[in-house]
């Protein structure tokens, strides 16, 4: 697969992105500026996560207008898969290519810990490795992940099932405790109507790997790599 | 022709740094102070002259990315 990783001044998960594809899973990444466009034969774009822009005026409000977006917009348009990690999730809902907005956490605080997610919907491209229900562990790390949108466009995503992760117990419970940060129905992630663009809070590159105790992540990698009929080649770690 | 910009959040919108706020000022003794709301506060300087016309600037620039008009509301004085 040619995977594209967006770089934004302020990203700060662009490598660990570009690692997971290309040193775990064996696939061909580049790196893009922000001030550049997309390359032509791309097969997936992710925004990563970080702090685009310092997070001014609000997060993903001014990556919203970097150069790359206008050709990111128009590969999401045209059918292109689209990952928005974190910033990346809130420079999608930013720029429309998702609805809502994020908010502050409830609790003000930078939350920085492994939660638990469910796959609500496994029937998706990034989702098929998993099985619907099954509860991933996977960290999060943000301020501003408090999903908010008005409800009439939470009725339509719930009846359209484009919610794909909600804040859950290790058991799969939805409860209010499990909610790290006010989110609205518990959402974790979303999907566009049209079943190519993702976002969501949760850091997916931060485990998906044995060595880093923690490989739930590591399904929505190989879920988006079997959309595209692959599988992971072998690993280049393990022939170093 | 100089504009200054209210964004707030919208009433029904829950605003935890507001909340946050109100508890502070609660244990200053500030008993009566209530519904506190964060918002921000910008200033631009336009070269355009025409009042009509900077206004529907400042309009579309609101629109566009100093509010995002899902959850916030904006006001303007242009002086």
């Amino acid at each position: 697969m040619n995977i594209g990783v967006v770089v934004f001044p302020g990203s700060n998960c662009d490598h660990d992105c570009e690692y997971i594809f290309k040193d775990v899973l064996g696939q061909s990444v580049k790196l893009i500026w922000h001030k550049d466009t997309l390359p032509a034969g791309l097969d997936a774009v992710v925004l990563p996560g970080g702090f685009s822009y310092g997070d001014y005026l609000r997060t993903g409000a001014i990556a919203r207008f970097s150069p790359v977006m206008g050709a990111v917009k128009t590969f999401a348009r045209e059918g292109g898969l689209v990952i928005g990690i974190c910033n990346g999730f809130q420079i999608l809902l930013e720029a429309g290519l998702l609805p809502g907005v994020m908010l502050r956490n409830t609790s003000l605080n930078f939350i920085c810990k492994d939660v638990y997610v469910k796959v609500e919907n496994a029937a998706t491209r990034f989702t098929n490795r998993c099985e619907s229900g099954q509860v991933l562990k996977i960290p999060i790390a943000h301020a501003d992940g408090n999903y908010y949108t008005d409800p009439v466009t939470l009725g339509g995503i719930k009846a359209n099932a484009q919610v794909i992760f909600r804040y859950c117990t290790a058991e799969g419970k939805v409860t209010p405790e499990a909610n790290p940060n006010g989110s609205l129905d518990n959402i974790a992630g979303i999907m566009n109507a049209d079943g190519n663009v993702l976002g969501m809070m949760p850091h997916p590159e931060r485990s998906a790997e044995t060595v880093l105790g923690n490989e739930d992540g590591r399904l929505i990698f190989l879920s988006i790599l079997s959309a595209f009929g692959k599988s992971e080649q072998q690993s280049r770690l393990v022939s170093v | 022709m100089k504009a200054k910009i209210h964004v707030t959040l919208k009433q029904g919108i829950l605003d935890p740094q507001g909340k946050a706020i109100e508890h502070a000022l609660d244990s200053l003794g500030f008993k009566n102070a209530a519904n506190v709301r964060v918002g921000k506060y910008m200033e631009v300087d336009l070269t355009e002259t025409d009042r009509t016309k900077a206004e529907a600037q400042v309009k579309q620039m609101c629109e566009k990315l100093l509010a995002n008009t899902v959850i916030e509301e904006y006001r303007y004085d242009l002086q």
